[in-house]
C-alpha cells in the first residue's frame, strides 16, 4: 500500500482558511496548521474530514475543536473523538454555540461521561420498553417520563436521562426495569396512599422518620416482588450484589418476619415505624426509589375528586342501560311521584378485573370503569361505598374532568411549546449525521374550501376522467385471470383446443385447461402527500388538485384504500400535515371540499413530511404501499439551510428509511423544467414529470401498473 | 398432477375430547342443534372453539368436516369442482358438500377470512331451506337433517372489508367465547401439559400480564393455546424463560420493541 505523503504547511493553510471563512471570521490559522503538519497523512484526512463536517455546523466549533483535537488524539482513539464531536454538534442543535464549545473545552468531562455514553441506558432507548412492560404490570395506568431524580408521584415515574450507575449496558437496562417495577409496586402494593403527613408529623424528626419507614417499606416490598416477580427478584439481588450495596443489619432484618405476614399493604409497614424509627437506617439498595411524598400528596389530591367524579358519572350511565334493559317493574302507586334512589353498585375485585353488581345484576364494566375502580383502590386500598352511588341528573359536568387531547391550533398559539407534537430526526448531509428530535410537526385538519370544485373539475376534464376509469378498470380485472390452471372456474378455450388436438394426434392430453379468476382481494395502501408550499402557487397548485382528483377517481374504481395529507411549514419547528382524507374516510363530500381547500401556504421541508406519513403509512396493513408526492419538487425551506444540497439530501435519506421499512415512494413532479436532482432523490424509475394534467393518466396508469403487479 | 387436497378432516370422533365447559355453550348448541340451527362461535383465537366443536361432534355422534378459510378460498373451494384425468372429467365434492350429504358437522373456521362470494353457498344453508346450490351440476342439494353449519369469527380483527355482514350474522345461533377465567384457564392447562400448580400460576400470570397489554400495542393477548403451547415445552423441560419466549413473545407481535417488553416480562416472572 501506497503511503501518501503529509499534506505541507501551504495546503493546510489553504483548507482550513477555506473551512474557516476566514475572510469574514478573521479566525488565524497558523498556529492550527503548525499543530497539524507533523502529523501523517491518515491522521491529518481524519482531522480535517470532521473539521469539514463540524464547520458545516458552526464554524466557532469547528475551529475551537481543531484548537483540541491533536491533544485529545493522544489520549482517545478515533471512535471517541467522533463521538465527541457530534456530540458538541448536538449540544449546539439543542441548546445553543456557549454550551456546545464547554463540550469541547471540558474534554475530561466528556470522557467521565464517556463511560455513560458507551455503556449506559439511554431513556429514549429504554422507554418504548419499559413502558410496555409497565403496562403489563396490573394496576393504574402509569407513564414512564424522563426526570432529574428517579422517583414516583403514583401517576408518573421518572427515570434520568441516561442511567450510569452500573458497569455494563446490560446491568444498566436491568437497572432502570428493576427501578421502574420497585416504583411500580410503591403504587401497586399502597406506599403511595400512606398519608405522610399526618404519619410523619407525630414523630420529633419528621426526616428521620420519613428515612424509617423508606427502609421498611423498602423490605416489605422486597418481600412483595420475591412473591409476585421471582424472576425480576434474581435478577435484582444479583444487581445489587455487582453494584456494592451494603448488607441489609442484622436489627433491619428481624423486622422481615413481621412484614411477611402482611406485606401487600402499607400498614403493616406503618405498624413497625415506632421500633424502627430510633435504629440508623440502612443504605438504599441501588434499584430502591426513594419515596417523595410532597409529589405524591399533589399527584394524589387531584386524582381523588377527578375519579370519584367519574366514576360516579360513569356508573350512572350504566345504571341508565340497565334500567333500560331490564324489564319495567310494575309501578307502584305509592311510589308514583317520588324518584327513584340514586342507584348503589357493588364491586368486588375478581380475576383480571372487577366484578360489578347492581341489585344483585352482574354487570361487565367497560374498560374505563375497570380503570377507575383500579386506580380508587389504590388510594383506598378498597373502593369506599359512597363512591359506588351513581351520580345524580346534574350533579357534576363530567366533561370538566375528562382528559381532552388538545387541539394541535391551540397549542400553536402562545408560546412554541412541544405538547401534542411528533418529534423527527433530520439527516445533516454535511455533517454525516441525523440532527437529533430537529423536526417539530403537529397533524392539523384541512379547512374545507369550495365544495363544488371537484364536481368543476370532473365536468372538466369529463373526456380524462373516463378514460383513466377505464384504464384502472382494466388493471383491476387483468391482474386476475389466470390461465391454463389445472382447476378453474371457466374453461380456458385456447388449452382446451390444444389439447385435443394432442390427443386426436395421439400424444398426452394436458389438464391444465382452465382458467382461474384470481379474485384475491387488492391488497394496496396509497398515502398521497401534497405540496402544500408557496412554491406551488398559481397553475402547479390547479394542477395539484386537478390531479389528485383524477387519481382519487380511478381508486375508487379499483377499491384500493387511500389517504391524502397536505404539508408545508415554517422552519423545523412548524411543520405541518393537513389532514385532507384518512384511511377510513370515505371519498364523500367533505373530503371532496378539503381537496378544494388545498392552497399554497409556507415552505417545503419535505423529509420531515416524508417520515411522518410514511410512519402513517406503516399503521396500516397493507401488502404493498405507496407513497406519493404530488410537489414542484422543490425542497426548501424559511431562510435557513433546507434551501439547495441540505434539503436535497435529507428527503433522500428519508426516502430511503421509507424504501427500507418496505414502503414504495414515488413522485409526480409538476413543473415545466426539468429538474436533475428528482433522480437523485427517487430514484430513476419512481419519479415523472408533468407539465400539464392531461398527461398524468397514461404515467400513472403505467408505473401503478409497474409497481402493483 | 397438483394435489386438490383442501385443509379439511372429516372423521367421526371416537375419543371424548378434552373440553371444559365455560358457560352454557353446551347446551346452548344442543337446542340448535335439535332445531337444525347454524351456529356462530366469537371469540378470540386459540380460546377453545376448535376444542369445542370436537367436543360436540363427538357427543352428537356426528363426523366433522372442519375448514380453516383463508383469503383464496373459493365457493369451489368449498362445492367441490370438476376435475380432469387422461381426458376424463371427474366431479370431487368439496368439504362443505361432502358434510351437506353425509348429515356432518362442517366448522368452517375463521369465516371472515373466507372470499365474499363463499357466501353465495352459505346463505341458502344457513336459512331454513337449508339447500346447497351446486351451480356446475346444476343441481339443488338438501342437507341431511343430521347436517349442522358451523362457523366461527374473530370479532377483534378489525378489518374494515372483512367485518361480518348482519344478513348472514343473523341466521345464526351465536355463542361468545372469551378466555376462560383463572381457575379453570389453570385447570385446562395442567390438564394439557401435565405442569405443577406453581409453574401454571406463572403462566397465568404471563397471560395477564400480555392481556394488559391489549389494545396498549398489543391486538391480542396471549391466548389459552398459546399458554398451552409455552406449558409443553416446559414439561418436556424447555428451560422457562426460553419456552415463553418463543411460544408466547414471539407468537404475539412482530414489534421489536413489543417483544423485548414481553421479554421482560417472562423475564420478571420467571
Ligand atoms: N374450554 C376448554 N377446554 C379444554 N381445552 C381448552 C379450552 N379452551 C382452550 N383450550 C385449550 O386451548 C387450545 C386452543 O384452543 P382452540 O380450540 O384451538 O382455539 P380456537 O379454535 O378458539 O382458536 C386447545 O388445544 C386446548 O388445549
Ligand atoms: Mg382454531
Amino acid at each position: 500500500m501506497r503511503i501518501s505523503p503529509p499534506l505541507a504547511g501551504e495546503e493546510l493553510t489553504r483548507r482550513l482558511e477555506t473551512t474557516f471563512d476566514v475572510e469574514f471570521t478573521f479566525h488565524k490559522v497558523g498556529h492550527l496548521v503548525a499543530i497539524l503538519a507533523p502529523l501523517e497523512r491518515d491522521t491529518q484526512d481524519f482531522i480535517l474530514d470532521l473539521v469539514d463536517r463540524i464547520a458545516s455546523t458552526n464554524i466557532q466549533i469547528s475551529y475551537e475543536f481543531t484548537r483540541r483535537v491533536v491533544e485529545a488524539l493522544d489520549r482517545l482513539d478515533r471512535r471517541v473523538i467522533e463521538a465527541w464531536a457530534v456530540h458538541a454538534m448536538d449540544t449546539y442543535d439543542q441548546v445553543g454555540l456557549r454550551p456546545a464549545l464547554e463540550v469541547l473545552f471540558k474534554v475530561d468531562d466528556f470522557l467521565t461521561h464517556a463511560h455513560a455514553r458507551a455503556a449506559g441506558a439511554f431513556f429514549h432507548e429504554v422507554q418504548p420498553v419499559l413502558s410496555s412492560f409497565l403496562c403489563g404490570l396490573s394496576g393504574r395506568r402509569l407513564d414512564l417520563k424522563e426526570g432529574e431524580q428517579v422517583y414516583t408521584d403514583s401517576e408518573r415515574l421518572f427515570l434520568p436521562n441516561v442511567m450510569a450507575l452500573m458497569e455494563s449496558e446490560a446491568d444498566n437496562f436491568l437497572l432502570c426495569k428493576a427501578q421502574v417495577t420497585f416504583m411500580w409496586a410503591q403504587t401497586r402494593f399502597g406506599s403511595a396512599r400512606v398519608d405522610f403527613a399526618g404519619v410523619l408529623s407525630r414523630y420529633p424528626d419528621p426526616d428521620q422518620a420519613l428515612a424509617a419507614f423508606q427502609a421498611l417499606d423498602s423490605l416489605r416490598l422486597d418481600i412483595c416482588l420475591a412473591r409476585e416477580l421471582p424472576g425480576l427478584w434474581r435478577d435484582m439481588q444479583g444487581l445489587s450484589r455487582r453494584h456494592g450495596d451494603a448488607a441489609i443489619p442484622a436489627g433491619w432484618l428481624s423486622f422481615t418476619a413481621v412484614l411477611n405476614r402482611d406485606p401487600a399493604v402499607p400498614e403493616t409497614a406503618l405498624a413497625l415505624l415506632d421500633t424502627a424509627y430510633v435504629l440508623e437506617p440502612p443504605a438504599a439498595r441501588v434499584y430502591q426509589a426513594r419515596l417523595n411524598p410532597p409529589a405524591i400528596a399533589a399527584a394524589r389530591e387531584a386524582r381523588l375528586e377527578r375519579e370519584t367524579i367519574l366514576l360516579r358519572v360513569k356508573l350512572a350511565k350504566l345504571a341508565e342501560e340497565q334500567r333500560r334493559k331490564a324489564p319495567a317493574a310494575p309501578p307502584d302507586p305509592s311510589e308514583e311521584r317520588r324518584t327513584p334512589p340514586p342507584a348503589q353498585f357493588e364491586a368486588k375485585p375478581e380475576g383480571l378485573g372487577w366484578e360489578l353488581t347492581l341489585d344483585d345484576q352482574p354487570i361487565a364494566p367497560p374498560e374505563d370503569v375497570k380503570q377507575l375502580l383500579t386506580s380508587i383502590a389504590l388510594d383506598w386500598g378498597e373502593i369506599p361505598p359512597e363512591m359506588l352511588v351513581a351520580a345524580g341528573d346534574g350533579e357534576y359536568d363530567a366533561a370538566r374532568y375528562e382528559v381532552k387531547e388538545k387541539d394541535p391550533n391551540e397549542v400553536w398559539q402562545g408560546t412554541y411549546h412541544l405538547e401534542g407534537a411528533h418529534l423527527y430526526p433530520e439527516w445533516d448531509f454535511a455533517r454525516q449525521h441525523y440532527r437529533k428530535n430537529w423536526c417539530v410537526l403537529r397533524e392539523i385538519d384541512l379547512e374545507p374550501g369550495d365544495p363544488a370544485y371537484v364536481a368543476e373539475v370532473i365536468a372538466k376534464h369529463q373526456g380524462l376522467v373516463k378514460h383513466l376509469r377505464r384504464t384502472f378498470e382494466a388493471m383491476r380485472d387483468e391482474s386476475k385471470l389466470l390461465k391454463r390452471q389445472p382447476q378453474g372456474d371457466d374453461v380456458d378455450i385456447d388449452a382446451l383446443v390444444e389439447a385435443l388436438a394432442d390427443a386426436r394426434d395421439g400424444r398426452e392430453m394436458s389438464e391444465q385447461l382452465f382458467m382461474q379468476r384470481h379474485r384475491a382481494d387488492r391488497n394496496l395502501a396509497v398515502m398521497f402527500m401534497v405540496d402544500m408550499s408557496g412554491s406551488t402557487k398559481g397553475w402547479i397548485n390547479d394542477a395539484e388538485r386537478e390531479s389528485l382528483i383524477m387519481l382519487c377517481e380511478s381508486l375508487e374504481t379499483l377499491g384500493d384504500r387511500y389517504a391524502i395529507h397536505g404539508f408545508s411549514g415554517t422552519t423545523r419547528k412548524r411543520c405541518e400535515i393537513y389532514r385532507i382524507k384518512t384511511f377510513d374516510q370515505a371519498y364523500d363530500a367533505g373530503v371532496k371540499a378539503r381537496i378544494a381547500g388545498i392552497v399554497p401556504r409556507e415552505y417545503t421541508r419535505m423529509g420531515v413530511a416524508i417520515r411522518h406519513l410514511a410512519k402513517r403509512l406503516n399503521e396500516v396493513e397493507a401488502k404493498t404501499k405507496l407513497l406519493i408526492t404530488l410537489s414542484d419538487g422543490k425542497p426548501d425551506d424559511y431562510f435557513d439551510s433546507y434551501r439547495g444540497q441540505y434539503g436535497i439530501e435529507d428527503t433522500r435519506q428519508a426516502l430511503f428509511e421509507a424504501r427500507r421499512s418496505g414502503i414504495h415512494p414515488f413522485c409526480i413532479t409538476i413543473d415545466r423544467e426539468g429538474k436533475a436532482y428528482l433522480p437523485h432523490m427517487y430514484g430513476h424509475a419512481n419519479w415523472v414529470e408533468i407539465d400539464e394534467v392531461r398527461k398524468l393518466p397514461l404515467k400513472v396508469a403505467d408505473i401503478y401498473r409497474r409497481l402493483t403487479s | 398432477m397438483e394435489s386438490i387436497q383442501s385443509p379439511t378432516e372429516a372423521h367421526f370422533i371416537t375419543q371424548e375430547p378434552y373440553y371444559e365447559p365455560v358457560g352454557n355453550e353446551v347446551t346452548l348448541f344442543e337446542a340448535a342443534y335439535a332445531n337444525r340451527l347454524p351456529v356462530l362461535l366469537k371469540g378470540p383465537t386459540g380460546c377453545g372453539k376448535t376444542r369445542f366443536m370436537e367436543y360436540m361432534a363427538w357427543r352428537l355422534k356426528r363426523p366433522l368436516i372442519t375448514v380453516s378459510c383463508h383469503d383464496d378460498l373459493t365457493t369451489s373451494d368449498l362445492v367441490g369442482r370438476y376435475l380432469v384425468k387422461g381426458g376424463e372429467t371427474t366431479w370431487v365434492d368439496g368439504p362443505l358438500t361432502r358434510a351437506v350429504r353425509a348429515g356432518g358437522i362442517c366448522y368452517l373456521d375463521e369465516i371472515v377470512e373466507a372470499r365474499k362470494d363463499t357466501m353465495v353457498v352459505i346463505h341458502p344453508l344457513a336459512d331454513d331451506r337449508r339447500m346447497m346450490p351446486i351451480e356446475k351440476l346444476g343441481q339443488l342439494l338438501e342437507a341431511s337433517p343430521d347436517f349442522c353449519l358451523a362457523i366461527s369469527y374473530n370479532p377483534g380483527y378489525q378489518s374494515v372489508l372483512k367485518e361480518l355482514k348482519q344478513s348472514t350474522r343473523q341466521r345464526f345461533v351465536a355463542l361468545s367465547f372469551d378466555y376462560p377465567k383463572p381457575e379453570l384457564e389453570a385447570r385446562i392447562i395442567r390438564h394439557e401439559t401435565g405442569l405443577d400448580e406453581a409453574a401454571t400460576a406463572k403462566l397465568l400470570k404471563l397471560a395477564e400480564m400480555t392481556r394488559n397489554l391489549k389494545g396498549n400495542g398489543l391486538e391480542e393477548g396471549a391466548s389459552t393455546r398459546l399458554l398451552v403451547h409455552a406449558g409443553k415445552l416446559i414439561a418436556q423441560g424447555v428451560e422457562a424463560r426460553a419456552a415463553c419466549q418463543g411460544a408466547v413473545a414471539l407468537a404475539l407481535t412482530d414489534d421489536e420493541d413489543l417483544i423485548a417488553a414481553v421479554n421482560e416480562l417472562i423475564a420478571a416472572l420467571f
